[in-house]
């Protein structure tokens, strides 16, 4: 069985935004104005946190650092969704099943990385971007929450690659649309529990972390310190 | 049939005869409020939560604190009536009805504030067509209902021999009153019968009333999040809402005996007891209060600490000292001396303070921690928009009005727990008090 996962390396990032861009366009974000995003209800599925890292001589520093879903192995949003609308699936993706949502948003609070995204109005594209939707990708209704999704649907693509093929799915079957787009080659997807996999190499480097490990939700996004 | 005669409690079937001026005057207000409430949820159901405030991250605000409060207000009634029943309580007898409303009430908008949260109310059956039972709003769900039922048994049950009074008088409403009467005669066997479930659900609601507000306090504490991931939650939800619920009942009964002329019945030595157990209450939710802010301080976890700055000094400061104030310095202040205590006046300040202060109380859980991710976000404050605060003015206005309906159709004083506590009450203490001393037989 796959178990996907990420890897995002800190030294190569160049904090270019490019991966958050792919993803709106990949997964039918609808765009938002300076209105909304002036009340925090811009949608993002990736987006850059700063954090602020104490440096030497007491002079700190903020780095901006790309969050996706964590995909949690122990995934405190799905623990406490009432209606089972967020679940973990065998390959340890944490889907969203947008017609059972109730939009109590349980889960957005429950989440400690902040990466759930809720549906406050209609989503609506200026012309002419309303004639590029993916037709691969749902759009979401008004009131219910949504999140990262590892581009599930590439995921389904590659699994019907697989079969098609007479094959189990693999490392390297698939890649979400961020990883794709990193210019600067930074981040790195694939089957962590194929030991031979690049990502669970570098999942298991010096420089590996990953964030909040200590409340025990066991992320499957690795992180690569930087060396400054 | 013949009417049973009341003599000097006629006064207490007044209200359900007689509807005076002043009762219009007092819902037309009131029901207009609720009627521009209902027309800011259809401009909500109509545009979505934007009409809120509500934002990443403040995901909760006005709604959630609604919730829990409301539902803190029920454990006034049920929870308080039925310890002072099992502790034969003899002051209970005029108050208990009074007390035992409210929580049947104010549980459904409770549960409404929550129906208003969703973002999809038309699925609101998914919670029950696809429970996720790990979810302690799935248990909410099922403590509220096995409470909301369990009290209004509790509140039925003593009204039967009232509502029995009522039938018989006659008049356009019998044919209601003799299908809720069940036939009650008042025979012996009748009488021993119903004090005998009464006694068993006193036992019943207890714990059941404690888990509602236990669970309430776990939908927070069962996430990771800063100043919400507290072992102490459970009781100390528990004894806020007991706090907040005397206090209901305090305002209850002024107004009951203010507007029904009742001074002889609602005496200032009911409010001097109720009032202590308000002093008590703010006592113990000052422990609490100080054991949850003293071990956040200490533990010093900067996630914590920057929640816990924000509400001590920082933004929610403001709030945070008012709360103080108003949930312990005011009501000390008035509830210590007897001389307020044991008057209405006193006695309400106190409450209205308190039940100010509980709700900032509930405000300053909900939206701090929210307002304060681990992983910080853009500066954004929350702030309730119109449609919130008439909302939520509709539904205390809605309450109010249901609770002055009630005593339109049912007297808000037990008459016949009054009329046996006149009959009874002095030899069944005096036979109690013998039993316990030292000379008597075994
Ligand atoms: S990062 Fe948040 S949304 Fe994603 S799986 Fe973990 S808890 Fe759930
Ligand atoms: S908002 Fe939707 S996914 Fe999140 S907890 Fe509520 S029902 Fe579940």
């Amino acid at each position: 069985m796959t178990r996907w996962g990420m890897v995002i390396d800190l030294e190569r990032c160049t904090a270019c935004q490019a991966c958050v861009v792919a993803c709106k366009v990949e997964n039918n974000i609808p765009p938002a104005g300076p209105e909304d995003a002036a009340v925090g209800r811009s949608i993002a599925w990736i987006r850059l946190a700063r954090m602020e890292t104490q440096e030497h001589g007491g002079v700190s520093s903020a780095q901006l650092v790309p969050v996706p879903c964590m995909h949690c192995e122990n995934p405190p949003c799905v623990k406490v969704c009432p209606a089972n609308a967020t679940r973990i699936g065998e390959e340890g993706l944490v889907a969203q099943v947008y017609p059972r949502c109730i939009g109590c948003r349980y889960c957005t609070t429950a989440c400690p990385y902040t990466v759930r995204q809720f549906n406050w109005k209609d989503a609506a594209w200026p012309e002419p971007l309303d004639q590029a939707l993916s037709p691969d990708v749902s759009v979401r209704p008004r009131g219910v929450v949504e999140k990262c999704s590892f581009c599930h649907h590439r995921l389904m693509l590659a699994r019907d690659r697989a079969r098609f093929e007479k094959r189990e799915l693999q490392d390297g079957d698939y890649l979400p649309a961020c990883v794709e787009s990193c210019p600067a080659n930074a981040m790195f997807f694939g089957d962590l529990d194929d030991p031979h996999s690049e990502v669970s190499r570098l999942a298991e480097s010096p420089r590996a972390f990953r964030l909040m490990e200590e409340l025990g939700t066991r992320p499957k996004v690795t992180y690569l310190s930087r060396g400054d | 049939m013949h009417a049973e005669e009341l003599g000097a409690d006629e006064v207490l079937l007044r209200p359900i005869q007689r509807t005076t001026r002043a009762f219009w005057l007092f819902s037309v207000p009131l029901v207009g409020i609720w009627i521009w409430g209902m027309y800011a949820w259809t401009r909500q159901l109509d545009s979505g939560l934007q009409m809120t405030g509500m934002n990443v991250p403040v995901y909760w605000g006005l709604y959630i604190t609604g919730f829990v409060f409301f539902i803190g207000i029920s454990h006034a009634g049920t929870l308080i009536s039925a310890i002072l029943r099992l502790c034969h309580a003899e002051w209970r007898r005029p108050i208990t009805r009074a007390a035992e409303v409210i929580t049947v009430l104010v549980l459904f908008f409770g549960a409404g504030c929550v129906i208003l949260d969703l973002g999809r109310a038309d699925r609101v059956m998914n919670v029950i067509l696809h429970p996720n039972f790990q979810s302690p709003l799935v248990w909410d769900v099922c403590s509220i209902t096995v409470y909301l039922t369990a009290s209004t048994v509790y509140l039925y049950l003593p009204l039967i021999p009232d509502i029995a009074l009522l039938r018989d008088r006659g008049g356009s409403r019998q044919w209601f009153y003799r299908i809720l009467a069940l036939g009650w005669s008042g025979s012996p066997g009748q009488k021993r019968l119903l004090e005998r479930i009464i006694g068993v659900m006193a036992v019943i609601v207890i714990p059941i009333a404690v888990s509602v507000h236990t669970v309430v306090s776990w939908v927070f504490a069962m996430t990771v999040q800063p100043m919400w991931h507290s072992t102490i939650f459970g009781p100390y939800f528990v004894v806020g809402a007991i706090f907040s619920g005397i206090a209901a009942i305090l305002i209850a009964m002024a107004i009951v005996r203010k507007a029904y002329g009742l001074q002889h019945y609602l005496k200032p030595v009911h409010f001097n007891n109720l009032g202590l157990l308000l002093l008590v209450f703010a006592a113990l939710w000052t422990y609490f209060t100080l054991a949850e802010f003293l071990t956040t301080y200490y533990g010093s976890d900067p996630s914590h600490m920057t929640v816990f700055t924000s509400k001590f000094t920082g933004r929610y400061a403001y709030l945070f000292w008012t709360m103080v104030a108003t949930c312990l310095v005011i009501p000390m202040a008035l509830l210590v001396r007897r001389k307020t205590r044991a008057t209405v006046w006193g006695c309400v300040v106190a409450s209205i303070s308190v039940e100010i202060g509980m709700w900032l109380e509930r405000y300053l859980i909900v939206v701090p921690s929210l307002s304060n991710p681990r992983l910080p976000r853009a500066d954004v404050s929350y702030f309730p928009t119109w449609v919130e605060w008439s909302l939520l003015a509709g539904f205390l206005a809605m309450f109010v009005f249901l609770y002055g309906l009630f005593t339109k159709f049912f007297p808000i004083i037990s008459v016949w727990e009054i009329k046996e506590g006149r009959e009874h009450a002095l030899d069944e203490v005096a036979t109690r008090v013998r039993a316990t001393l030292p000379d008597s037989p075994a």
